[in-house]
């Protein structure tokens, strides 16, 4: 008797596959070629196959070599972000981009050439991997920087071959400690003002996505260097132990919070000393915390519109605000022009996220915001996507066509396609 | 320098564990089978800050060997601490068709590792100082029928810990008991079982434990509550249960 295949998700738990999941701890047992995954942080269904097995590549998660004479690790495809970070940044070496989460793996983070809080200064992760190891049916491949199977491996979620492990140069660090400023943004024009004129390597602005009126668009920006101290990481985690009802997040509930999260930084602004993880992962503490949003799960929406299209972006936001059904998690951000793959997310402009529970009328929201972003010439995160509609999305990244032609040459019997290449229709076209 | 000896270190259940371990800066000397996975696993613990790595093929159905490793270990300098996470679980109804994989059973999960520290003792007797974790199970705390030959070898194990922390804990040897539920590895691998923890959480709950010097950890820690209200289900009762 075996069991059905187990369900699984995506971050924001709104879409789901179920199927065979193969999970090997290392790479002799990796005897099988399918849609890998990490730690599924993407929200949608990058990482989902509902047509046939998945790997799970969490157990493949060894640090194999350092250099410490160039700063590069090379690590196996599922090691995760925040354990690099963890264990290198005492030594005075952390990865040069980190994402929101450091549970996020390697592969993850090469798939979806994800950015940080220094993408302005340091670009996407991809421009920071100096080598790729691919498996693919015809056996192992090595990839490198200044090929196209290397642009449409980066940010290439998944299509090219499953990343078995990778070269990363790591960034040199002053200690694994932060120094942070934070600063209150009044409204629209002032935060985009800090944002701009931030000298800082990282700056990242909290959004009051529910604020409306002469305060629509406050927020506080935060803006951090690394340092060296005594400083401990906060040890304690919380864990999320069950979908939590829908008042928790509803409206007046959000807004009452916003409020104190704002003011919780005085007007004159202050500087605080954070350890590294909890400027890097804010969220990471608290355990599975998609599941406050409950059972129906949640959707992020994220945008990146060009610099001269900020208009728009006020304009987004305000729909937003006056939907009153944004979540506290909302960020923006001025992003620079580095990216390393044909579907690399960045653009130079800015970027909005905000999350919003899974009900119809958000998602009526999100389209309307879809249309909006396509408008402003801007463009949809595939990491976060689960709703867009195929030509759409597609249209915004004029690279595609460049992406399939080496896709199609990697897998020529499609046996990498996820639950959203499908539903977007990336690889015809 | 804190040295840890690892019995059974490529077991999924430890890997988190050792990694702890290495950020910490402890000195590892990792134990098992597949010499390839603990090069590998080695050189990852290596990278993650532990100063010193050594990997040893070990096996513990093989105790002719035992007395040379606990001579090596007697001249660690530093403190010495020992985690045994060797054990098997082959099915039930596997056991019930060849009876003679009992005396497997319990070797991997009870007198080989029993054996193993009854050597190792006295040299931390002498030391008087270092910490013993015996990984153990909570299916040894009551005979299920789904697997009581390996639930009874993990008894046999508890009840063999409790008496050498007796022994060793006026002696200033911390010996802790660890009960975990399922885990989330290899061993468990496609089953759909009720509370499972990852390896992560057990490595944070021995941690934990080590921490505070405690006898027994359950893990996940619910496993303390449901156990002590299975351990209390009268004989009567609990002979008609399938739990």
């Amino acid at each position: 008797m075996t069991p059905p295949p187990p369900e699984y998700y995506g971050w924001g738990r709104a879409l789901r596959a179920r199927g065979p999941i193969h999970r090997p701890q290392n790479l002799r047992a990796l005897d099988m070629l399918a849609p890998a995954f990490g730690m599924r942080r993407s929200y949608g269904d990058a990482a989902l196959n509902s047509q046939g097995p998945a790997l799970d590549m969490s157990g493949l998660d060894r640090f194999l070599d350092f250099d410490p004479a160039t700063g590069t690790l090379t690590l196996e495809a599922g090691a995760r972000i925040g354990e690099v970070a963890a264990s290198f940044a005492p030594r005075g070496w952390i990865p040069a981009v980190m994402p929101g989460t450091g549970f996020a793996t390697l592969g993850g983070c090469i798939a979806q050439d994800v950015h940080g809080k220094n993408h302005h200064h340091a670009g996407s992760f991809g421009t920071h991997v100096s080598e790729i190891t691919l498996r693919q049916a015809g056996g192992e491949v090595i990839v490198t920087p200044g090929t196209a199977l290397f642009q449409a491996t980066v940010g290439g979620l998944g299509q090219t071959g499953v990343i078995t492990r990778a070269k990363l140069r790591l960034a040199p660090c002053a200690g694994d400690l932060m120094v942070v400023t934070e600063r209150r943004a009044r409204n629209w024009a002032e935060h985009l003002a800090f944002l701009d004129g931030s000298q800082a390597s990282y700056t990242v602005g909290w959004i009051d996505a529910t604020a409306t009126g002469s305060s629509l668009g406050r927020g506080i920006i935060e803006e951090a260097e690394f340092g060296r101290g005594l400083s401990r990481d906060r040890k304690h985690i919380t864990r999320v132990p069950m979908d939590a009802p829908h008042f928790a997040l509803s409206a007046p509930v959000v807004r009452a919070f916003n409020a104190a999260y704002y003011r919780r930084v005085p007007a004159a602004g202050r500087t605080v000393l954070k350890s590294m993880t909890d400027f890097f992962f804010p969220l990471d503490r608290i355990h599975d915390w998609n599941r406050l949003y409950g059972r129906r799960g949640f959707h992020q929406f994220q945008c990146v519109v060009p610099l001269a299209a900020a208009e728009a972006l006020r304009a987004m936001l305000t729909r937003i605000a006056n939907s009153g059904l944004a979540s506290p998690l909302a960020v923006l951000k001025r992003m620079g022009t580095g990216r390393a793959g044909y579907l690399s997310f960045p653009m130079e402009g800015y970027t909005l996220a905000v999350d919003f529970p899974n009900r119809a009328a958000a998602r009526d929201l999100i389209r309307a915001l879809e249309i909006d972003t396509a408008a402003a010439g801007g463009r949809l995160y595939f990491a976060k996507d689960a709703l867009a509609e195929g030509a759409r999305i597609r249209a915004m990244y004029p690279e595609l066509a460049l992406w399939q032609q080496e896709v199609a040459k990697a897998d020529p019997t499609r046996a990498f396609e996820t639950d959203l290449v499908r539903r977007l229709n990336l690889r015809s076209a | 320098m804190q040295y840890w000896i690892v019995l059974g270190a490529t077991s999924g259940m430890a890997r988190p564990f050792l990694r702890r371990l290495a950020i910490d800066g402890a000195a590892l000397i990792l134990a098992g089978r597949d010499m390839e996975e603990l090069d590998a696993l080695a050189k990852d613990c290596h990278l993650r800050g532990a100063p010193k790595v050594e990997v040893i093929p070990f096996d513990i159905r093989d105790d002719a060997a035992f007395p040379a490793l606990v001579q090596k270990l007697a001249a660690v300098e530093g403190v010495l601490n020992l985690a045994c996470f060797v054990g098997a679980m082959p099915e039930q109804s596997a056991i019930d068709a060849d009876p003679a994989l009992i005396d497997a059973v319990v070797t991997d999960n009870f007198t080989g590792p029993a054996k193993f520290l009854t050597l190792l003792a006295p040299v931390l007797e002498a030391r008087g100082e270092g910490t013993i974790i015996g990984v153990g199970s909570v299916a040894g705390d009551r005979g299920r029928v789904g697997n009581y030959v390996y639930g009874a070898a993990k008894a046999g194990f508890a009840t063999y810990l409790s008496g050498l922390r007796n022994r060793l804990g006026r002696k200033g040897v911390h010996v802790m008991t660890v009960k975990p539920g399922p885990v989330d590895t290899r061993m468990t691998a496609g089953k759909k079982l009720p509370f499972m923890a990852s390896p992560e959480t057990v490595a944070e709950d021995i941690m934990g434990g080590i921490a505070r010097g405690a006898n027994v950890v359950y893990t996940a820690k619910i496993w303390y509550f449901l156990m002590a209200v299975i351990r209390a289900i009268p004989e009567p009762i609990f002979k008609k249960l399938s739990i």
